[in-house]
């Protein structure tokens, strides 16, 4: 466990993430206090990642629970082996033993545990990374799910009882604001936007992450990427079409940008077609131009 | 304690009944178990004390803080100025203080109506209102006002038709989430709930528990267009959307002219004149230009993904008269058509027969709606509703040429 902000910077340092110094900051009060840590920003900023990084650098076991539309509770807390708890039935009535109790039934044997009542158990290694990635594609019925393991490190089960965590699990959450999260889920956490990163650091992460790209190379895309980013699109390229996008240029054998492969890989960057039919032509032949101009002065 | 509530005097229970009827009359959630409820909590706390009674009545009967300042003004009339109650009563008896509704109405203006409505009786005030109608000019005097055009009408027929507007129960149809309720005859087998009771009855599994997707309407997007030729239709439109998101459906507002404003939370008021009248105030360009073009691109980067999420229904209401139209208004109402369920025009031009979408910005539009319809008076935008239903089940068509 991290001791201080500094550690903690360091040690996601260690498992290849540049963190700036708020985030560190809210990932280290979300271990030492601890409480649920929600990361929200557009789609490829690095949330997810902070919590892989988390579960490898301190050795705990990474628990993902992927939230969709129609996500329930028999998929993400627990559900009960209905067949087997059947063939008991049948096989008490058999033996002449009489009537089944609930108390047999409903017993930890015949309990089928999902991500979330995984995430209670104690491991030796210490407790769980639980990682609810991408809230906002569950329903909001689903928040009220939450609430109780966020709040309390608990799951009550109507037929079994409570099932409390020995040691809190270190919960991140992840939305990409496609609706908004409900106040009730939000004040149970610590709250971080997870912004696009600065041209240095986004530099850093490049340098980290692809070494194989030259510091000339790098220090293009970047000042591209940084470039495309303040131009009026319907969605701004993250660090990880960055990564993308350069692992392509690489792929290609370029080692300097230019107009002619920057639009042939364009779709590395953007996803939608009336973003590439902006930035196609002028809008690209300035964003290289400045970049150009800033290369040579 | 229902000794103690007749203690209290059978004066003051009627005085209470009358108070909570109003307070349902002026737009708080109430119910007949209300008034039991209110009679106890007044009997717990007594009379001695009137700050505590106010609160005893405020815990039971307020469900929300918005509703906070309403029950005040209303506690205050009743239970500390009784003689500015009397000549409230007298003064709301009187058919011309029913008001012009030009200017905005504060509460007290409210709960004058809505003592008047409680007093009437046991009727609803839909049918009081009606009753007055007819006494006017009778039923086919309703049915004119329900075909006039919004922008026809008198400041008093619009405040009738805004009354209209508010009461029209909407329902609004519903889609199946990929959640599950209970249900004798559902279509899927409930094993939990099949084993729950088996193991009640000693391990005898005789009947299979069902269960069926859970129904709900889809959540609604309002973008409305107030500038100068549509301020009017908006206006009207604006108090069916706050009857909506006053009913707690999933709605979120839109106002465009020049620039786009989000104005759902204005909407929250209980009050509908004070909510039109903060909305108001946030606005600063009604009555101007219009950019639709630019309006919707705001709203598609910066809102769409938010809002559109769930399976929306996008209710665009403009005439779409862009004074420079260019390929831009068809992409941003193709990305807008492509975000959401079902992309709804409500065009008050419908209102001519022969009308017909020459204007360049309309035919730039028009592939990428799903549905066109009128919404110029009280009967179009009623029968919205049921339009929604149909629609929602229809598959979605390309084009409404």
């Amino acid at each position: 466990m991290p001791a201080s902000v500094d550690d903690t910077v360091a040690l996601l340092a260690e498992g290849r993430y540049v963190a700036g110094r708020d985030l560190a900051t809210a990932v280290y009060l979300a271990l030492s206090l601890p409480r649920p840590l929600l990361l929200e920003g557009e789609a490829g900023t690095g949330k997810t990642e902070v919590a892989k990084v988390l579960a490898d650098r301190l050795g705990r076991r990474l628990l993902r629970l992927q939230c969709y539309d129609g996500l329930d509770l028999a998929s993400a807390a627990y559900e009960w082996d209905y067949p087997r708890q059947m063939l008991a039935i049948r096989l008490a009535e058999a033996r002449g033993e009489g009537g089944v109790v609930a108390e047999d039934i409903y017993s930890s044997e015949y309990l089928i545990k999902r991500p979330l009542l995984e995430a209670l158990e104690p491991a030796p290694g210490g407790a769980p990374v639980l990682l609810i990635d991408e809230l906002d594609r569950a329903d909001e019925p689903f928040e009220a799910f939450l609430l109780e393991i966020l709040s309390d490190n608990q799951i009550t089960i109507p037929e079994f009882g409570r099932v409390a965590a020995p040691e809190p699990p270190v919960v991140v959450i992840t939305s990409n604001r496609t609706r908004e999260i409900h106040d009730a889920l939000r004040r149970r956490c610590l709250y971080h936007w997870v912004d696009y990163p600065t041209a240095e650091a986004e530099r850093e992460i490049l340098a980290r992450k692809c070494p194989a790209v030259t510091a000339e190379l790098g220090a293009q895309i970047i000042d591209f990427v940084q470039g495309l980013r303040e131009a009026d699109l319907y969605k701004r390229p993250g660090v990880a079409e960055t990564l993308d996008w350069a692992a392509a240029l690489t792929q290609l054998g370029a080692d300097r940008l230019g107009a002619g492969v920057v639009d042939s890989t364009l779709g590395a960057l953007l996803k939608y077609q009336d973003d590439i039919a902006r930035v196609r032509g002028e809008e690209l032949l300035r964003l290289l131009g400045s970049e150009a101009q800033q290369a040579s002065g | 304690m229902s000794a103690d509530a007749a203690a209290a005097g059978e004066a003051f229970r009627e005085h209470l009944v009358l108070f909570v009827r109003t307070l349902r009359h002026a737009g708080l959630g109430l119910g007949p178990g209300d008034i039991r409820g209110a009679l106890e909590a007044a009997a717990a706390t007594g009379l001695r004390n009137r700050d505590d009674l106010r609160r005893a009545l405020a815990a039971s009967l307020v469900r929300s803080p918005r509703d906070m300042s309403l029950f005040r003004q209303a506690f205050g009339l009743f239970f500390e100025r009784p003689r500015a109650l009397r000549r409230l009563a007298d003064a709301a008896a009187e058919p011309a203080a029913s008001g012009t509704g030009g200017a905005a109405e504060d509460g007290v203006v409210r709960l004058a109506r809505a003592l008047a409505a409680a007093g009437h009786g046991r009727e609803r005030p839909r049918e009081t209102r009606r009753r007055q109608r007819d006494r006017r000019g009778g039923a086919s005097a309703l049915e004119v006002l329900r075909r006039k055009d919004f922008e026809q009408m008198s400041a008093e027929e619009r405040s009738e038709a805004r009354a209209m507007l508010r009461e029209a129960a909407l329902p609004l149809a519903t889609l199946r989430t990929r959640r599950f309720s209970t249900h004798a005859r559902g279509p899927r087998p409930d094993l939990r709930a099949t084993l729950r009771r088996g193991v009640r009855q000693g391990g005898e599994f005789m009947q299979l528990e069902r269960r069926r997707p859970r129904l709900r309407p889809p959540p609604l997007v309002l973008l409305a267009d107030i500038s100068g030729s549509m301020s009017r239709y908006t206006r009207m439109f604006l108090h069916f959307a706050h009857a909506l998101t006053a009913r707690g459906e999933r709605v979120h507002t839109f106002l465009f002219g020049t620039r786009l404003s989000a104005v759902t939370r204005r909407l929250r008021d209980r009050d509908p004149d004070r909510a039109l009248a903060l909305v108001a105030d946030d606005i600063r360009d009604w009555d101007g230009g219009t950019r639709i073009a630019d309006s919707l691109h705001e709203f598609n980067r910066d809102w769409g993904r938010r809002v559109l999420g769930q399976g929306a229904v996008v209710l665009l209401l403009t005439d779409g008269l862009e004074r420079d139209p260019d390929a831009r208004l068809g992409r941003e109402m193709e990305r807008l058509g492509k975000s959401c369920r079902r992309l709804v025009w409500l065009n008050p031009l419908l209102r001519y027969d022969e009308f017909r979408p020459r204007a360049r910005g309309m035919r730039l539009m028009l592939p990428h709606a799903d549905d066109l319809v009128p919404a110029h008076n009280v009967d179009s935008l009623e029968g919205l509703a049921a339009r929604l239903g149909d629609s929602l089940q229809a598959r979605r068509q390309t084009s409404t040429r």
